[in-house]
């Protein structure tokens, strides 16, 4: 994703390059306001959160993780994201499917509403849910009368979250099927090769990085969601208490020691988060690498010997200069 | 006959509702070459993609080697596809790329690899089994592609637009090449292109489409030489069209080949030809192009040899003697 964009910026920049060196001041200024910008939205406040949550030692920081409340509360928010996310996933490339490979009446419509958690406030999305399943909702009396619980419980949760998570694979997934097209597709069904077979060898590692982007964003946002969890939860404590709720009661008790180290906690998890997409690029990156040079190989074994020694020669000689 | 469509309708419901492929039948014989040949927005693309059953028709009945293949899906029928941005699995190295089809109809490793370096040596790429197809140049790409389609043994290959991604030169090679390998194989092959060179070099049959209606069919040097209207008098060889009025008073088109003219430079005897003055004259390898200016102000393009322009000894501006050596006549058309 980030490959694609960098490269447009560089090809852009090298058309109106008469824009981009007329002006260095310009550059550094934008460059400063860039900085100065990162540094009090994004790397201030994570220290601070960070800052406060050792602020008193490590002793509190860790009781306060180690809290049963605060226990529970991670257990429900991997238990939320465990479910929510495994769905989205399911669900987001089932729509991407249907909307890059097939034409059907009111198909703009279902892209619209695809991208209407995004566009709707999370605490209205939380709001729906009551209104559908809570006690006095649509559903009400059909949920009381069957003793299920909905609203106020887990799966108020996570169906906040997995309603509101929903877009993230979607879109991912759909950008990419729509850009590669279907022609390979086309080629492995007259090859013969039967629909299940072609979405697990030639569609899922077409997709899979779009797919895996798009998952850790869903998961990432699973697991913070505050808004539409907020209103379906009810705030029980060590039962309907995720993270982010979690954090707010304790800092709305004064307890700041406690509230920034589960802050801390879910920060890091994004962090993580951050990290294993890193990784994964990364990875990709070199087996590609890796391979290329195996083919490199493959390619000077196959030359007389006397040519393959004077590429490696030139290469090293390449290598020297490097 | 190899492969019969009979009658084919297909619609598209997006934009206009004018048939992509408005009732088309032809028959491409068996272990030949035959070229699907038109403009673009002829329905050619979508004819070759009806008979592998990538898309469905409205009407009408296509049958592989006298078995009706209508309703039967894509994996049934038998036919190797090559398409024109290739469609190579990138993920995959040319081996795997190559052997998709046969691991799918469960071969025998032994047996996939065997038929994996016989299609290499006949593409001409041995020792590239390891490589991907990114490594490959377009050439290349293409050939892994036809590779592909033949590994399962199909009844019929089909090629839509199959050169239309290279540059020329490679095209013209990778032409020569496919010759070759079609008397190699021997499979009856359908070619969907819009390039007339690459039609009348190619194959034995052709059917040319206008409008997603069968123009004519036939051999190459039958379309040709005797095209059945104007269109396909002006969509093969690009002739020149002269339009004058018959003696009962009709509009009629003359159509003239530029290698369908003959050229002497002006005398005082030649009083009963037509004579016209060279314009312009462009010397493009062997060949000459003219373009030679008529009494009744049509341009006339003429193309000689070198050879003969030489002999002639014509310059531009010179008064020449024009001869039509043959020439189709049509009476224009009104309804159009």
């Amino acid at each position: 994703m980030s490959g694609t964009v960098t490269s447009r910026l560089g090809a852009s920049s090298k058309r109106h390059s008469q824009v981009a060196t007329e002006s260095p001041w310009v550059r550094r200024l934008l460059i400063a306001i860039a900085a100065l910008f990162l540094g009090i939205a994004l790397l201030l406040p994570l220290s601070v959160v960070f800052a406060s949550a050792f602020s008193k030692g490590l002793e509190p920081f860790f009781a306060a993780l180690t809290q049963p409340e605060t226990i529970s509360a991670i257990e429900l928010t991997l238990l939320t994201a465990g479910i929510a996310v495994p769905l989205n996933a399911v669900f987001g490339m089932a729509a991407a499917w249907l909307v890059s490979r097939y034409d059907f009446w009111g198909k703009s419509a279902l892209i619209t509403l695809i991208d209407l958690p995004f566009s709707v406030s999370p605490v209205i999305s939380g709001l729906i849910f009551v209104l559908l399943f809570g006690a006095q909702g649509v559903f009400g009396s059909f949920l009381s009368a069957h003793d299920l619980k909905i609203i106020f419980a887990v799966p108020g949760i996570v169906i906040a979250t997995t309603f509101v998570t929903f877009p993230l694979v979607a879109r991912e997934v759909l950008a990419v099927m729509q850009a590669q097209g279907s022609d390979e597709e086309e080629a492995a069904l007259t090859l013969g090769a039967s629909g299940f077979r072609i979405f697990t060898r030639i569609t899922l590692p077409k997709i899979r990085w779009g797919a895996l982007y798009g998952l850790i964003l869903c998961n990432a946002r699973a697991m913070g969601e505050f808004g539409a969890v907020s209103v379906v939860s009810g705030h029980i404590r060590g039962q309907t208490n995720t993270l982010p709720l979690h954090v707010e009661i304790l800092y709305n008790e004064y307890n700041f020691v406690g509230a920034f180290a589960v802050a801390a906690l879910l920060a890091s998890l994004a962090l993580v988060t951050l990290f294993v997409k890193k990784g994964i690029e990364l990875s990709s990156a070199l087996k590609a690498r890796r391979l290329t040079r195996r083919v490199e190989e493959a390619r000077l074994s196959l030359l007389p010997a006397s040519h393959s020694a004077s590429t490696a020669r030139s290469s090293a000689e390449q290598r020297s200069l490097a | 006959m190899s492969v019969n469509a009979t009658n084919l309708v297909k619609t598209f419901s997006s934009g206009t509702d004018v048939a992509a492929v408005g009732g088309v039948s032809f028959s491409a014989p068996e272990g030949k070459v035959t070229s699907l040949l038109g403009p673009s927005g002829s329905g050619k693309s979508t004819l070759l993609r009806l008979i592998a059953g990538l898309e469905e028709p409205d009407s009408g009945s296509i049958a592989i080697q006298g078995k009706d293949v209508t309703s039967l899906p894509v994996k049934k029928r038998e036919v190797g596809f090559v398409f024109q941005s290739y469609a190579l699995f990138k993920h995959m190295t040319v081996r795997d790329n190559i052997a998709f089809g046969m691991e799918i109809r469960r071969a025998s490793r032994a047996r996939i690899d065997e038929r994996v370096k016989e299609l290499l040596s006949l593409i001409q790429l041995e020792g590239y089994q390891h490589r991907f197809p990114s490594q490959l140049s377009g050439g290349q790409r293409q050939r892994v592609a036809l590779a592909r389609a033949l590994a399962t043994e199909p009844k019929v290959l089909l090629l839509d637009e199959p050169f239309g991604a290279l540059d020329a030169q490679v095209r013209v090679e990778l032409r020569g090449w496919l010759s070759t390998f079609h008397e190699q194989t021997g499979v009856t092959t359908l070619l969907v292109t819009h390039d007339q060179e690459e039609a009348l070099e190619l194959s034995h049959h052709v059917v040319l489409l206008n409008g997603g209606l069968v123009a004519q069919g036939g051999a190459p040097h039958e379309l040709y030489d005797h095209p059945a209207s104007p269109f396909v008098a002006s969509f093969l060889g690009g002739a020149n069209v002269l339009k004058s009025r018959a003696q009962d008073g009709r509009r009629v088109s003359t159509f003239v080949r530029p290698h369908d003219v003959r050229l002497a430079k002006a005398t005082t005897d030649s009083a009963d030809l037509e004579l016209g003055t060279v314009d312009r004259l462009a010397r493009i390898g062997g060949n000459v192009k003219l373009t030679v200016t008529l009494p009744s102000g049509d341009a006339m393009s003429v193309q000689l040899s070198k050879l003969e322009l030489d002999r002639l000894g014509l310059q531009l501006g010179d008064r020449v003697a024009v001869d039509v050596t043959s020439s189709k006549v049509f009476v224009d058309d009104y309804a159009i």
